[in-house]
């Protein structure tokens, strides 16, 4: 089991609830192939730096995970069928990575903070 | 004639000491550079977006790399722009 990191930019045309059900069932298919979700976080609406298919904004959604090494394929293809999502992206965390989330998570100002340009 | 180190100069050179450039991220004990962090990034870019040298930022190699790595993971996910002007 490895800790995964996926984020996903849906299309901004979705409503509030597409929006969830989205994220609920990403979720879902997580647990139903023996992964375990360990944090969800939904940006909401944040505009792009470029646009993508001539959308200026985005509705983002980033989940932290641990799935078995072979998962990501399938969820993968699950995504790319998905005409909602406009683009997404797996992160293998290492156990530096699975730190600082769990520190930013938990309130702890993290050491990229304080540093000064 | 004199040798160099006993010549004299009029007027005394300027001997500019600099700081001695340092990477931020052994000093503060970064390990995990986080690509969704844009405002932390944008300290290594440049107005265009593009990425600084190493002979600027003083960052070790390791940590370069994981820079580098990290912005453009932001840029594909469209939290850096890949070109840009006015950046900052």
């Amino acid at each position: 089991m490895q800790h995964y990191e996926l984020m996903v930019i849906f299309t901004p045309v979705l409503s509030e609830e597409e929006y969830k059900t989205a994220q609920k069932k990403y979720a879902s298919f997580v647990t139903e192939n023996g992964g375990e979700v360990v944090h969800e976080n939904p940006w909401g609406l944040k505009s792009l730096a470029y646009p993508i298919r001539k959308k200026t904004t985005g509705l983002y959604w980033v989940m932290e995970y641990t799935a078995p090494s072979i998962f990501n394929e399938k969820l993968k293809i699950q995504l790319l069928r998905d005409e909602s999502v406009i683009r997404h992206m797996f992160t293998a965390l290492d156990k530096y990575a699975v730190e600082y989330n769990n520190k930013k998570r938990s309130g702890v100002s993290t050491a990229t903070e304080k540093v000064e340009a | 004639m004199a040798k160099s180190n006993e010549i004299k100069y009029l007027t005394a050179i300027k001997a500019e000491k600099r700081p001695k450039k340092y990477c931020r991220f052994k000093k503060l004990g970064i390990k995990y550079i986080d690509y969704k962090d844009a405002d932390f990034l944008k300290k290594f870019l440049n107005e265009q977006g593009k990425l600084l040298p190493r002979r600027l930022t003083g960052n070790s190699l390791k940590f370069q790399r994981k820079v580098g790595d990290a912005v453009k993971k932001a840029r594909q996910m469209a939290i850096l722009p890949y070109v840009t002007d006015l950046l900052k």
